[in-house]
């Protein structure tokens, strides 16, 4: 369990945080079979499309298209929501998002909101700054709320107790709800979160959301969740609020109709997630009086002006990849030290904090692919994994930094040794010196080395090297041609 | 920027984003860039009429939900039918739905601005549809008359929907066309009860919407 927040400015580096998941058989156990069963179920009803693959197209180029126009679309969305009673906020970063909607709850004159599920808060840490205005949030999704009751930290984006099992939950239900003969079975434990979030749905007259869809053509804003807590939070408080990246606009209602088939399918492996909700402004006797977007930049405008990496900004945040994810598969969520885990956090994380820290995230990946064929608007992931790792490199290499980091200077000590022989041949017989501590023998008499010592540890965590061989490739022939003469 | 003053957030993101594309807005170029994106994927029908509304009833029982067919002279009888085997008495309705396919024997209370308290104490709510998605087993709502607002169908345990065979298409293209004229109204689509796969990935019935949903195609 991870302690606080997950926050990529003070987060250990993904191998050390990786280790430590390492060891959590419990964690890796219900890891491992709840990205099983979703990957199962999302095969299914991926199969029973024969035009997935030009759903696929056409939701890459749907979203490319609107971040190569984001600018007008933003501004349609805003002219549209405000001629529909909706009160549009820009945010520049999230200290900013979160002032507004915190000013903004004080206004609505109450000290509590219920919140949906929404990544984009969970990002900018709105939770801390409601509480430090004295206000209090109710999670309202099964899983948030198993999350802040037991103070946790999602671990993913899509189901983000994913991390915990059934046994878990009760205890923790049992604790915070005061419910000392709550039973283990999960329609238990549903029934108890509706009879405890039923009476706040029901009082707290302000919510907070994300948003899956911004519609340019209509100003309107489309949710789409499981249990009805979304709707709850959406129609029965007197005040909305709903924070939501710049990335999230669609430009027409249209385009749903390829978003609404790729984000089910992909996310939770369903035809339909049982509710999606669209809504437009304020609407006379159906839901609140007032409504608010905030539309947050925090750094996507600097995404955006990568060519190579932008892409990450055509995310639809279905899970997908974290589900397919071998390396996230093994270590959850929390190692990535963000709410976004998994390969989208390893390209999304690092770039959020305009490369300045989760500089090991690009790196947490085998580069195997699999993300990118499950992508259901088609981000090739390993692509821009691999143009981040440079960043990194070309960031540590310049100017002072570059004179005192290790990997630069061994780099260029390798250059040297590569260049001359004499030295090549040195460095070989060094190395089979220096190994010996660190080589053990397997049952066949091989030699494997599991630990290498300082910056190369990160390396040797994932990987077992063999035991260099005693007699070089040039030894050998060298002695050879000696007694061919 | 005439004025030295520092940029708003609004200002200073859109300029960045214009800064990151390199050009400047252009709607015209945006239009045609976007009528010119790729859509080969199914956008109609492929299906006869009647094998469309058995696929909606199959995807639909899929999620537990009840379906019946009905004639609309039968609609009181099965709509009573229905309601007696979920043993539902107090139902709320919205303004705007026909009277006279209400049966004898239940209380049926128009929604007259009830309070979410008031809603939470009914059995159930009936409503009649704007469409139905064969291929998703989805009913779509809207806030008209004969669907009312959209905490009917939520706060109430038991939702019985009532759906025009004319009014079922097989793909969600042919839907979102449909809805598209009335693309502002408040609008929720619902695919089976509400549901939970938050543990351990067992689809769990009914957290916070109603519980339990049946449908009655008017065919
Ligand atoms: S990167 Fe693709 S697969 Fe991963 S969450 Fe985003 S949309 Fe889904």
């Amino acid at each position: 369990m991870s302690e606080g927040p997950l926050d990529p400015t003070t987060a250990p580096t993904f191998p050390i945080a990786a280790r430590a998941a390492m060891g959590d058989a419990q964690l890796r156990n219900n890891v491992r079979h709840a990205t099983n069963v979703i990957q199962a179920k999302r095969a299914r009803v991926v199969d029973e499309m024969p035009d997935w693959q030009a759903l696929r197209e056409a939701g890459k180029q749907i979203r490319q298209h609107t971040m190569r126009h984001l600018d007008i679309y933003l501004e349609q969305f805003e002219a549209n929501c405000t001629r529909a009673g909706g009160v549009v906020h820009w945010a520049r970063n999230a200290a900013e998002a979160s002032r507004i909607v915190v000013d903004l709850v004080k206004q609505s004159g109450s000290d509590e909101v219920i919140k949906i599920k929404s990544m984009t808060t969970e990002e900018i840490q709105l939770n801390h700054a409601l509480e430090a205005a004295g206000i209090h949030p109710y999670e309202t999704d099964l899983a948030e709320l198993i999350i802040q009751l037991g103070n946790d930290q999602p671990s993913h984006i899509v189901v983000p107790a994913l991390h915990k099992n059934r046994q878990q939950i009760r205890e923790i239900f049992q604790r915070t709800m005061h419910l000392p003969q709550l039973g283990d079975q999960p329609q238990d434990l549903a029934d108890a979160a509706r009879i405890f979030l039923r009476e706040k749905f029901l009082r707290v007259k302000t919510g907070v959301s994300g948003a899956n869809f911004l519609i340019a053509e209509t100003g309107g804003v489309c949710i789409v969740e499981s249990e009805g807590n979304g709707r709850m939070c959406l129609t029965l408080p007197e005040t909305l609020i709903t924070v939501a990246g710049i990335d999230k606009v669609l430009p027409r209602f249209q385009d749903l109709e390829v978003m609404l088939q790729l984000l089910p399918r992909s996310a939770t492996g369903e035809r339909m997630n049982p509710y999606n909700s669209l809504w437009t402004g304020v609407h006379a006797n159906d839901g609140p009086r007032a409504f608010h977007v905030v539309l947050m930049d925090n750094a996507r405008s600097e995404i955006l002006a990568d060519e190579e990496s932008r892409q990450t900004l055509n995310c639809i945040r279905c899970g997908a990849c974290q589900n397919a994810c071998p390396v996230y598969r093994q270590t959850g969520g929390h190692a990535y030290g963000s709410v976004y885990a998994g390969p989208i956090g390893a390209i999304l994380t690092p770039q959020l904090q305009q490369m300045q820290h989760a500089q090991s995230l690009p790196y947490a990946s085998s580069l195997c692919g699999a993300c990118y064929e499950v992508c259901p608007v088609k981000i090739n992931i390993p692509e821009v994994l691999i143009h981040l790792r440079n960043q990194v490199v070309l960031q540590n290499t310049a100017g002072i930094a570059g004179l005192f980091d290790v990997e630069a200077a061994a780099m260029k000590a390798m250059a040297a040794i590569f260049r001359s022989e004499r030295r090549f041949k040195a460095a070989q017989r060094l190395g089979r010196i220096a190994e010996t501590p660190l080589v053990r023998r397997d049952q066949q008499g091989l030699g494997w080395i599991s630990w290498l010592p300082g910056i190369l540890g990160g390396w040797s965590q994932a990987r077992d090297l063999q035991q260099m061989p005693q007699q070089t490739f040039r030894d050998w022939w060298e002695k050879r041609s000696n007694h061919d003469n | 920027m005439t004025t030295s003053s520092p940029l708003s957030a609004r200002a200073e993101i859109l300029q960045k984003i214009r800064i990151a594309n390199a050009h400047a807005p252009d709607t015209a170029i945006a239009q045609s860039a976007w009528s010119d994106l790729p859509r080969d994927y199914k956008r109609t029908s492929t299906l006869a009429h009647n094998a469309v509304l058995d696929l909606l009833a199959d995807r639909l029982h899929d999620y537990d939900a009840q379906v019946l067919r009905s004639a609309l002279a039968d609609l009181p009888r099965n709509i009573a039918a229905m309601l007696s085997a979920r043993s539902i008495q107090r139902l709320v309705v919205p303004a705007g739905l026909p009277p006279e396919w209400l049966p004898p024997g239940f209380i049926f209370t128009p929604d007259d601005s009830l309070s979410s308290a008031e809603l939470d104490r009914v059995d159930g709510v009936l409503t009649a549809s704007t469409l139905a998605i064969a291929e998703t087993g989805t009913v779509v709502l809207q806030n008209v008359p004969g669907q009312g607002r959209r905490a009917l169908s939520l706060v109430p345990d038991y939702h019985l929907c009532l759906v025009q065979s004319a009014d079922v298409v097989q793909t969600v293209p042919e839907a979102m066309a449909r809805l598209q004229p009335t693309a502002t109204l408040p609008t929720t689509f619902v695919s089976g009860p509400s549901a939970t796969a938050d543990i351990e990935m067992t689809r769990i019935k009914g957290v916070h919407g109603p519980r339990f949903l049946d449908v009655i195609l008017i065919v």
